[in-house]
């Protein structure tokens, strides 16, 4: 019966195909003129360069940490492509002139950019390697005063904004990935929602690697005004190459006084073969401000991709009642690894946080949780609730738990609860008998594991969620 | 009907079912009794078709179908029902959700039309009846957090909704106070008259005052040693097993 559900979870990956497509790269290596390269090639400002430069020469003192639960040999640095955009025949005026096989590209990945074919009330900016290629439904949002735009399109056209906020939740001195990031980034997603605008329509970045040896680095910058509202998701995807590929994102949110953020991902990097060969290395730094009094930020997370997985999504409740939310389903199967969690920094007074974590470990893979909360002196009242969840299929795989709590105020509530459980025989045969077959009778039993993280999910999306859970469980029922 | 000739069942290799035969027919009640360890529990699984139970010999015939061929999962869409001793628990999915899938996954095979949610909830309604369930129960998650009670009265209530040709309740009454087991009691019967034949896994008399089975059968050492009809399970109840197992296989 193991063996069964073990069939079901092995199923091939979907969007491993390459896109032929000419590109605009750099050869590999890392040094500053790769950094001058890409900031000239940008037409960047000298104050961003300058930034870079700091960064990058801040990362050269630094060490790869090695504190997570993860094992991989140490990326050679030197033999990544920095840079490589998709070659546009010429400026781009509309989504008209896309290059019609990127546009395929998307259109196989289930994500179109036309904008009449689009889900509705979702726009979308589309990353293929490390260039924006596309924003959808820019004019309507700007009627709302709303900015979402390709980063590098917005250190043009707003500079003021990016200037004032970038770097300003994740420095560049903040651990070795994100100054890496800082040093050589070359675009992601900005998004700006002017005081007390409620952002009409989802918004979602899509994140494609596409050449190899290219290492993703993109950056996205969300700000909400004071009373501001948005939701966004981004969805990412690679080729299946039997090399691995890095990912290191920075992700920086800041919510002013009584705004609202919440952001979802969408996580299904190319994950390495049975073997594990090849996959994603997937180190990311996510964090969010909650600057103003009464603002929250959300994050909620499906990965179910990367072979190996580094990423704490957290926030930092600066003002006072204000919330933070974290929401997880990390699945690893074969011999992907994973150590995720979050970490929320109590500061101000009557700060909230939850935290929801869902584990689904099978094959060989580790999957570990590693969550910090921390109540500083300064909160008076804070409380959070955490819960950590872990559910095995099979007996080769691991299922781990690091929360780590930190109170120094007296007043705090900080409950953690936590459980593991297995997908077993007798659930299985339960749901059989009620002549549900083995396939559904998985997926009925892992969808309502993580029934708490999907109804936090946009509509849409947790239905995606659903299927994309359903994909790498559905199959082969002997 | 159900026909079961000869059945030989180990697990792990330990025979414990010896030559079993048993026939119950549309909408017969058969009372299945017997001390501990005597493979009660495994009649019905082995019916249900449990993947840990290796059949060694015999067979298993539902109308004429070769069970033993069949998945437990094609097994229930035939028509098989087990209502389980330790009803398993399944968090996050709700009953009625669980209870629709359930009811769509078997409707081809029996011939009925699936059912969208709107209609699912009318026929719910209707079955809720059998078995005096507070319909709250329906938003929450399988058997999650449930009195023992109240787990064999969702055993019930599904088996009201998948309306089985062949029901299989293992001590469906152990663990019900006395109002549960008129509930439970009622829901059988109802079903009984449904034409479902009822195979009754009990170690007391106590749930046959509400029940009345036609058919008697006393398990042990991995046999039916004796037959007959509601008066023996009153003569058990007197007796204890003692001196028809002391006679027969032990």
């Amino acid at each position: 019966m193991s063996e069964q559900i073990q069939a079901m979870i092995d199923q091939p990956y979907k969007y491993g195909f390459v896109t032929d497509i000419e590109s605009d790269t750099l050869p590999p290596g890392l040094s500053e003129d790769t950094i001058r390269f890409i900031s000239a090639r940008k037409e960047e400002p000298a104050w961003l360069l300058e930034w870079r430069l700091k960064a990058y020469r801040h990362w050269l003192t630094l060490e790869e940490p090695t504190w997570a639960n993860v094992a991989y040999p140490r990326p050679d640095f030197q033999s990544i492509i920095y840079y490589a955009a998709p070659k546009p025949k010429k400026q781009l005026q509309s989504l008209d002139e896309v290059d019609p096989q990127l546009l395929e590209t998307y259109e196989k990945l289930g994500i179109p950019l036309h904008e009449q074919k689009m889900l509705a009330n979702v726009a979308v900016d589309a990353v293929f390697d490390s260039v924006s290629v596309a924003t959808t439904f820019k004019k309507k949002l700007k009627e709302h005063g709303v900015i979402f735009c390709s980063f590098s399109e917005a250190v043009k056209e707003h500079p003021e904004l990016v200037r004032a906020y970038l770097g300003s939740v994740v420095p560049y001195t903040d651990n070795y990935y994100a100054a890496l990031n800082s040093a050589v980034f070359s675009d992601g997603s900005f998004v700006f929602v002017p005081k007390g605008v409620r952002c009409p329509m989802e918004l979602s970045t899509y994140f494609r690697i596409n050449t190899k040896d290219t290492g993703q680095f993109e950056r996205t910058l969300i700000v909400c005004e004071d009373g501001a509202h948005v939701s966004y998701l981004e969805g990412c995807t690679a080729p299946q190459f039997d090399t691995n590929q890095l990912h290191a994102a920075v992700v920086e949110l800041v919510a002013l006084e009584r705004a609202e953020i919440k952001y979802s991902t969408v996580q299904n990097w190319y994950a390495g073969d049975a073997e594990g060969r090849g996959g994603i290395y997937n180190f990311v730094t996510k964090r969010g401000k909650c600057a103003g009094f009464r603002s929250k930020i959300s994050w909620t997370q499906v990965e179910t991709g990367s072979a190996i997985t580094w990423k704490y999504p957290s926030c930092i409740l600066q003002g006072d009642e204000s919330v933070g939310e974290f929401y997880s389903v990390a699945l690893t199967n074969n011999l992907q690894q994973a150590d995720t969690g979050t970490k929320m920094i109590h500061l101000g007074k009557n700060t909230r946080s939850t935290i929801v974590s869902k584990g689904i470990s099978a094959g060989r893979s580790q999957n570990s949780y590693r969550g910090l909360v921390r109540i500083a002196p300064s909160a008076d009242g804070a409380r959070n609730y955490s819960q950590c969840d872990s559910m095995l299929i099979g007996d080769r795989c691991g299922a781990h738990t690091f929360p780590y709590i930190e109170v120094q105020n007296p007043t705090a509530v900080v409950e953690h609860e936590a459980s593991t459980s297995r997908v077993g025989e007798e659930q299985i045969f339960y749901l059989n008998q009620r002549g549900i077959d083995t396939e559904n009778a998985v997926s009925m039993i892992i969808n309502g594991f993580c029934r708490d993280v999907f109804r936090e999910l946009p509509m849409e999306f947790a239905v995606e969620a659903t299927k994309l859970l359903g994909i790498k469980l559905e199959g082969s029922v002997g | 009907m159900l026909e079961v000739r000869d059945l030989h069942v180990s697990v792990d290799g330990v025979p414990i079912l010896k030559g079993l035969s048993l026939v119950v027919r549309r909408g017969e009640v058969h009372a299945i009794m017997g001390p501990n360890g005597s493979g009660k529990s495994t009649l019905t699984k082995v019916i249900a078709g449990h993947p840990a139970y290796e059949v060694t010999g015999g067979e298993i015939l539902l109308d004429g179908a070769n069970l033993l061929e069949e998945e437990a999962d094609a097994r229930a869409r035939l028509g098989v029902f087990l209502a389980f001793q330790y009803p398993v628990e399944i968090p996050g999915v709700s009953n009625k959700t669980f209870l629709r899938q359930s009811y769509n996954a078997v409707a081809e095979a029996r011939g009925w039309d699936e059912l969208d949610p709107l209609e699912f909830e009318d026929y719910l309604e209707d079955r809720l009846g059998l078995v005096d369930m507070d319909p709250a129960f329906l938003e929450r998650s399988v058997n999650a957090g449930f009195s023992g009670g109240e787990k064999k009265r969702n055993e019930i209530l599904q088996m009201a909704v998948l309306r089985p040709q062949l029901a299989l309740l293992d001590e469906t009454d152990s663990g019900l106070d006395i109002d549960a087991l008129r509930t439970v009691a009622g829901g059988i019967n109802a079903l009984s008259n449904e034409a479902t034949g009822v195979l009754l896994v009990t170690h007391y008399q106590r749930l046959l005052d509400y029940v009345k089975p036609g058919f008697v059968h006393v398990l042990a050492g991995g046999r039916i040693i004796r037959s007959g009809g509601p008066e023996l399970a009153e003569e058990l109840e007197v007796r204890g097993y003692s001196w028809l197992v002391e006679g027969g296989e032990a």
